[in-house]
């Protein structure tokens, strides 16, 4: 097993070399080199590829450093480990539900007809869509009109999974086909219980 | 819903990550083992495998430089993959890629490879001419100092880089695996086991690369193959497989006596979906078959060229199925849902970015890498063989 | 009725708190926002919940979610008596258009609305290799669309199946919490259009908020406790089965 010691070196001696056939060549002679006068300078020269090589190195690190310092967004960092901007430009999307206290500004008579019904809690635009662009706009933006046929089955249609106290109707027995407004209010559905 | 049996959440009937993410663990993995079993010759004096020292660094580096692709083209945005450069998340698996990918190219293969052919290159760059001797003389870095002194210093660094390559390659494929294994809502995946059976696994995979690759090329050259060399590959291929093989089976044990929540679901998938690459592919021809083969030549005494037959057919065999564990690994884990009550279906593409066209050919590129390499830096140890030190392997 | 906006604002005094809201936003238009006072989860009142899907579209339609991914969905559960490990469990598109009649009517019938849990210590934002997707200081978890690479981890690591990635975009999505609504003092487009009040936004750092008289009555749990991801949206009412 002595000479596996230069197992690195043969391998890498597959084209001959006079330098260096010797196969004695390798540690033994960095030993003695050591222990003679000089030996930092020797080492020194002869590990210079090294230091090319390392050279090499902290070349690419330091690249990688000044362009980090320029390509990382400026607001990275500021909460936490990430751009703090970000928050912002996700809050700077545009609404487009309204939201029921901005139609009630304006819509103050249907509130009124709504709020003792059953539908009070049923927001404006839970059944009419967003309205963001009515409301910020009433003149040029139309509201569609709704199909009651649709919309109150939604809701109201029968099912085993809704809770039992939910008011629910088959609606094919129910309403035989027509509109559920011509008999119910949207607004205040309960029919016979005054404006309710 | 087509391919959907069950419930999934809704968002979960697409898989998210390809057979891409199946071939980068597969080779990253290759990578680390080749890497061990270069190191098995220069830190652990296995002088026997030395013949495979040389090819199996290069086949470590082709492979690692294709092992980023299938994660580049996977990504939804390839062009900021920097910024796991400039602002890693420390928390995060997966930013640790990047560093441990740069290191172990740079800091470890590269300069194993460059310190162990310096020499090569030296002389390359004054026997070669036109472009080669360009190449060959930027890769001296200048340096032209091939003193006994220097040679030395470069046997030592590198006897080091080794060294510290070995826990390297651990980390640059046990990472892989804590990568899978981290992700707590994933019963598949989530187990301590499972860097370390990537380990092993990658161990497994890259020695029979190395091996096969070893026989084929030799074989292609009208040379004759070193016996001694591939028996001792064999045998330790054939250890590693049987710690793997264990591991695994540990792992299986314990998912089944322990049948937690997710039991019932995973144990469906690996009858039905998973039934062919998991049970048929992965286990029996992939793992079981390989170990008889491998542990047959162990105790029967066989013939060289029955040896080299089973050698090759169980080298190939290895790769399918641990290429398998790969596939059943990254897919199986996506197949269930995470409400345990149903399953979807995996379609891959053809040629889609993700597809199989661009996987096949980033199986192939490695090779077409190491082929370029070997033409450039050749890993052949006999060509002077009489005139060389270590000539006694041929002996 | 030919009111323009301007006279409006000047008419109703009151109203121009609500305007400010409607403007199409600009990161200035909710200056009275300040994110430390704000720690922002959700309460879903499972008995209440009658499966209509509005919160589904409601959803989509203001935040522009792609047919086929969803931010929020409902899910039905059926557990045909005490066989609480094996429910039968169906979301037909999410329950974007409502949900069939139920096919096995006995046992146990209940719809389950599901969304981002705002986890605190969120799985997700712990595996993002960038920092493209984190928990605000108001307790939000975002992405980051901007710098999201889209490598998907998050998406694996989320245990409730709540991210997906956006096909327009190529990056992962999830519910913000209606992130530009609620820092413009209006509530989630969910909450808002839920009829029974089964979803509301809560502010767990508003002493006012009525989240905090809620959890003081009643039994409340989040989803997959085992996780730990201290998720901070409170199911009341929510079956063992629930996964
Ligand atoms: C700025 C005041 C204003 C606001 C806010 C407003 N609207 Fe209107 N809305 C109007 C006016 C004015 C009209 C009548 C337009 C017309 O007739 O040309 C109208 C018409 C409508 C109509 C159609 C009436 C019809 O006859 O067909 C509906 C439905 C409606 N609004 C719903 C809403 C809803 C829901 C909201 C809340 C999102 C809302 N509006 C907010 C002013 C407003
Ligand atoms: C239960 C569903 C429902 C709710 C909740 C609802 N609407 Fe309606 N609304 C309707 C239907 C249905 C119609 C009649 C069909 C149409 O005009 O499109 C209607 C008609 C209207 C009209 C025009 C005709 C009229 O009766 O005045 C206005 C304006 C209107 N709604 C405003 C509102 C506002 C404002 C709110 C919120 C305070 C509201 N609606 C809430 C269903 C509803
Ligand atoms: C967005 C869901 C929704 C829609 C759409 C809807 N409703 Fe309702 N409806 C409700 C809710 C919530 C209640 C109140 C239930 C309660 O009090 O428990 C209600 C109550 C009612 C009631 C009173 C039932 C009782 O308690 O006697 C009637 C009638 C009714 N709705 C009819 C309609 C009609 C007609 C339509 C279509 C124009 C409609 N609803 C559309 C949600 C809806
Ligand atoms: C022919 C007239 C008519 C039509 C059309 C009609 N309803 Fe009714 N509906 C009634 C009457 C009458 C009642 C009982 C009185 C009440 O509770 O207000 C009622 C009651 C209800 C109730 C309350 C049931 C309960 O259990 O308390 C609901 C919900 C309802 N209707 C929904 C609808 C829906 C949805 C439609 C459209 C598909 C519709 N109705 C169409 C006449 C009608």
């Amino acid at each position: 097993m002595r000479d596996t010691e230069h197992s690195g070196l043969g391998t890498a001696s597959c084209i001959q070399l006079t330098a260096t056939s010797e196969p004695e060549g390798g540690r033994a002679s960095l030993r003695r080199a050591r222990s003679s006068t000089g030996t930092t300078m020797h080492a020194f020269k002869d590990s210079g590829h090294l230091f090319r090589l390392a050279a090499v190195f902290v070349a690419g690190i330091l690249v990688f450093l000044v362009l980090r310092g320029f390509l990382v967004p400026k607001s990275f960092g500021q909460y936490g480990h990430y751009r703090g901007n970000a928050m912002a430009e996700i809050a700077a999307r545009p609404v487009n539900f309204a939201g029921h206290e901005t139609c009630e500004t304006c819509h103050a008579d249907v509130l009124d007809k709504k709020k003792d019904g059953k539908h009070a809690h049923v927001n404006c635009e839970a059944c009419h869509g967003p309205l963001a662009k009515h409301a910020d706009d009433p003149a040029s933006v139309q509201p569609p009109k709704l199909d009651t046929a649709v919309l109150c089955v939604r809701c109201h249609e029968a099912n085993a999974a809704k809770p039992k106290t939910f008011p629910q109707v088959a609606s094919a027995d129910h309403s035989t086909g027509l509109p559920c407004d011509t008999c119910h209010q949207p607004h205040s559905p309960v029919i016979g219980g005054g404006a309710k | 819903m087509p391919g959907v049996e069950g419930f999934m959440y809704p968002n979960e009937i697409e898989l998210q990550w390809s057979v891409l993410i199946v071939l980068y663990p597969f080779l990253t993995g290759l990578v680390a083992g080749a890497f061990i079993l270069a190191s098995l010759e220069r830190v652990f004096r296995v002088q026997a495998v030395k013949p495979t020292y040389r090819l199996a660094l290069l086949t470590a580096l082709s492979f690692l430089l294709v092992a980023p692709l299938p994660l580049q083209l996977h990504l939804g945005h390839p062009e900021r993959s920097f910024e796991m450069y400039l602002t890693p998340h420390r928390t995060s698996a997966m930013a640790m890629f990047g560093f441990v990918y740069v290191w172990y190219l740079m800091a470890v293969l590269v300069l194993e490879i460059w310190l162990d052919y310096r020499r090569d290159i030296v002389v390359l760059s004054e026997s070669t001419t036109g472009w080669r001797r360009w190449i060959y003389r930027m890769m001296t870095l200048g340096s032209h100092n091939l003193s006994e002194r220097a040679l030395a210093i470069d046997e030592r660094v590198g006897y080091l880089i080794t060294v510290i390559g070995i826990p390297s390659a651990f980390l640059l494929h046990g990472y892989v695996g804590f990568i899978f294994g981290s992700v707590k809502a994933n019963p598949w995946w989530s187990t301590p086991l499972m860097p370390v059976v990537f380990i092993f696994s990658a161990m497994v995979s890259g020695i029979a690369a190395v091996m096969v690759l070893y026989m084929l090329m030799t074989w292609s050259r009208g040379r004759s193959i070193d016996m001694r060399c591939v028996d001792t590959v064999a045998r330790y291929l054939f250890y590693t497989f049987i710690i793997d093989f264990s591991l695994e089976m540990l792992d299986l044990i314990h998912r089944i006596y322990e049948s937690d929540e997710s039991f019932r679901s995973l144990d469906f998938m690996v009858h039905t979906k998973l039934y062919l690459s998991h049970i048929v592919v992965q286990i029996v021809l992939g793992t079981v078959t390989p170990i008889a083969l491998l542990g047959l030549t162990q105790v029967v005494k066989l013939t060289e060229m029955a040896r080299k037959r089973i050698y090759a057919l169980a080298g190939c065999l290895t790769l399918i199925g641990i290429f398998a564990m790969r596939w059943n690994v990254v897919i199986g884990g996506q197949l269930f849902s995470k409400s345990f009550l149903g399953y979807t279906t995996y379609k891959m593409g053809l040629v889609t970015r993700e597809g199989l066209l661009v996987a096949i050919v980033l199986t192939v590129l490695p090779l077409v890498i190491l082929w370029v390499l070997v033409k450039l830096l050749p890993p052949w140890t006999e060509r002077n063989s009489g005139l060389l030190p270590d000539a006694r392997a041929a002996h | 009725m030919s009111i323009s906006r301007r006279h409006l604002l000047l008419l109703l005094p009151a109203a121009a708190v609500a305007w400010k809201h409607v403007l199409a936003g600009t990161p200035e238009s909710s200056p009275n926002y300040t994110m430390s006072q704000h720690w922002w989860g959700m309460l879903i009142d499972l008995p209440k919940c009658i499966g209509c899907g509005n919160c589904v579209r409601a959803c989509q339609a203001e935040n522009d979610v792609p047919d086929g991914y969803f931010r929020t969905w409902v899910e039905r559960y059926h557990v045909s008596d005490y066989d609480i490990e094996n429910p039968v469990v169906d979301s037909p598109d999410g329950g974007k258009k409502g949900f069939p009649p139920a096919k096995e009517e006995s046992g146990k019938n209940f719809f389950v609305p599901k969304l981002c849990n705002h986890c605190v210590e969120s799985p997700c934002t712990q595996v993002c290799p960038v920092g493209a997707t984190f928990v605000s200081p108001d307790g939000v978890v975002l992405v980051d669309k901007q710098y999201c690479l889209g490598c998907r981890y998050c998406v694996q690591a989320c245990p409730y199946g709540c991210r997906f990635i956006n096909p327009k975009t190529d990056t992962a999505e999830k519910c913000t919490l209606c992130y530009h609504r609620i820092t413009k003092g209006l509530t989630t487009a969910c909450c808002e259009n839920c009829p029974t009040g089964a979803r509301q936004l809560a502010d767990l750092k508003n002493p006012k908020d009525p989240i905090h008289e809620f959890l003081k009555t009643h039994s409340v749990q989040v989803l997959k406790p085992n996780m730990a991801t201290h998720a901070k949206v409170f199911y009341a009412g929510l079956d063992g089965s629930v996964r």
